[in-house]
């Protein structure tokens, strides 16, 4: 069942026209993902998902309902979350803020179950919890960042680039943590990737964006084989 | 002797200063704010600020009118009159002149809060009239402190309730602010408005209620130094908004310590200006203060730099 469908979805900034007519599906359960070079347009997607900006034309529905003119707080209440592009973790406030900040829109409830469940996923956030999130380091952030956004319950959790510029043992964490989020909670998850050798093997399918444009798709394997995903975005590439 | 007079003369300063102090803090507290969540001067605070000591004046002369005499019951219905009034301004003022202007240029709000506060002027001064208006002593009456030869050291009962609501009102304040939802919201949509949305936060909302915040701030102020000095006019706003924006620099624009502190240092200064150098001459210390601290610490004594580590 389709969980997020993306028609001919256009977004401009200003001149620049970011997304020329993109479609992407999303069912209820998998791990889709969106590679693709610099500038390709894949944040851009995610943002538009999220009603910021909107998108000048196409149709975005999500469970059924048209959703291109919500704005992003209205988008976040139907339970789409992201973690986007540099984390934007709130560097002010304590750890513990970021992740009561998460759980704006969640019964109140479910609070402590939804802590102790981040703090296991990632326990060294128990360590830092009355600290400044700005003190954190990348990877730290990184796990705050996909914490922050798993406090708020989401059933279609968006990833932007949740490897970059991370070693190589806490990518592998965070891309086990993607999988298990998939596997246990049966939690949907769009996720975008440069690090496309990791994504690829993680995603039950995938689309290749390219200037605005989806130019490719299909099970995640199937590209990982595929010769030219091969030269663009695997071969000497990060992996 | 003398020691003990020029003693009780510094302390009857430093009272004074404090009173003062107190109102400009308060007012500086929505500078400081406004500009911390949308990064705006809001050049409308200041009549804010007035409208709030005009809701006063008439909410106490129609209590009077009225036959509700008991000072402390008058007080509390003539804050809570105010605070509704004045915090509606602010609302509106929000709404109608900043909001469409987001995303604009950083200088079309700028004018836009220029033109506001021109328009408020004018609007209190044609409804109200140009002419002072006084208000008779709701207070009166004070503690002396310490009689000597020749002086005598006092604080008056307005001055003690300026002194102690403000204390009490910025507490109350700085726990809403570090220990509640609505705070946090606040603190978030500062950091970052687009993240502050995506988690669900209604940002717009949340600027309204800054503005609100802000305005009840200054309708106390309004109120109390209506009670304290016994006159206004649709004029008073300009001053006190500068020196209170001044305030806000002062302690670090953004910097809600800062407003508290900043705030409390001008009107220091003030009062010590005056009663050693010259009344006439208060206002040119204050600004000369500005301009001292837009050149040897732009970011004020409690602000932060804007630089971050991402």
């Amino acid at each position: 069942m389709s969980l997020l469908t993306l028609k001919g979805v256009r977004t401009n900034y200003g001149p620049i026209e970011a997304l020329r007519g993109v479609d992407v599906e999303v069912n209820q359960g998998e791990i889709v993902t969106l590679i693709g070079a610099n500038g390709a347009g894949k944040s851009t997607l995610l943002m538009t998902i999220c009603g910021q900006p909107r998108p000048s034309a196409g149709t975005i529905t999500y469970e059924g309902r048209v959703i291109n003119d919500l704005p992003p707080h209205e988008t976040a209440k139907l339970g789409i979350a992201q973690v986007p592009e540099g984390r934007r973790i709130f560097p002010r406030m304590t750890v513990f803020e970021n992740l009561q900040l998460g759980a704006t829109l969640a019964d109140p409830q479910h609070f402590e179950t939804d802590l102790a469940y981040c703090l296991d996923l990632f326990p060294i956030l128990k360590q830092r919890r009355d600290q400044r999130a700005g003190t954190l380091s990348g990877g730290e952030q990184q796990m705050l960042a996909i914490s922050r956004a798993l406090m708020g319950r989401p059933r279609l959790l968006l990833l932007d680039e949740p490897s970059l510029g991370l070693a190589p043992l806490i990518i592998r964490r965070i891309f086990d943590v993607i999988a298990d989020l998939n596997r246990t909670r049966g939690m949907t998850i769009l996720l975008v990737e440069q690090n496309a050798y990791h994504a690829l093997k993680l995603a039950h399918r995938a689309y290749v964006l390219q200037q605005g444009l989806v130019v490719m798709q299909g099970g995640g394997k199937e590209l990982l084989a595929n010769p030219e995903v091969r030269a663009a975005y695997l071969e000497g590439g990060a992996h | 002797m003398d020691g003990a007079v020029a003693l009780g003369t510094f302390l009857q300063h430093l009272i004074n200063g404090l009173t003062l102090g107190a109102i400009y803090g308060l007012i500086a507290i929505g500078y400081t704010m406004v500009y911390g969540i949308i990064r705006m001067i809001n050049f409308a605070h200041g009549e804010i600020y007035m409208v709030g000591a005009f809701v006063a004046v008439t909410a106490f002369t129609l209590l009077a009118v009225l036959g509700i005499t008991a000072v402390p019951l008058a007080l509390v219905i003539v804050l809570l009159v105010a605070i509704l009034f004045t915090a509606a301004y602010g609302w509106t003022v929000e709404r109608i002149a900043y909001r469409p202007l987001r995303g604009a240029p950083k200088l079309a709000p700028l004018i836009s809060a220029i033109g506001m506060s021109i328009l408020l002027q004018n609007y209190v001064m044609l409804t109200q009239g140009a002419r002072p208006k006084p208000l008779p002593p709701v207070l009166t009456g004070g503690i002396t402190l310490w009689q000597g030869e020749g002086f005598s050291l006092g604080i008056t009962y307005i001055q003690l309730f300026i002194i102690l609501l403000t204390v009490a009102l910025m507490t109350g304040f700085t726990l809403l602010i570090t220990r509640t939802a609505l705070g946090r919201a606040q603190r978030a949509c500062e950091q970052d408005r687009t993240m502050a949305g995506l988690l669900g936060i209604n940002v717009d909302r949340t600027i309204s209620m800054t503005f609100v915040m802000g305005a009840s701030l200054a309708a106390v102020a309004g109120v109390l130094v209506t009670m304290y000095y016994g006159v206004i006019d649709f004029y008073i706003g300009f001053l006190a908004g500068m020196k209170a924006f001044t305030a806000a620099v002062l302690g670090g624009i953004g910097s809600l310590p800062g407003a508290m502190l900043g705030g409390l240092l001008i009107g220091l200064i003030e009062a010590f200006f005056t009663g050693y150098v010259s009344g006439a001459y208060k206002d040119v210390a204050a600004f000369s203060i500005l301009i001292l601290v837009l050149v040897l610490r732009p970011t004020g004594l409690l602000g932060r730099p804007d630089i971050e580590k991402v």
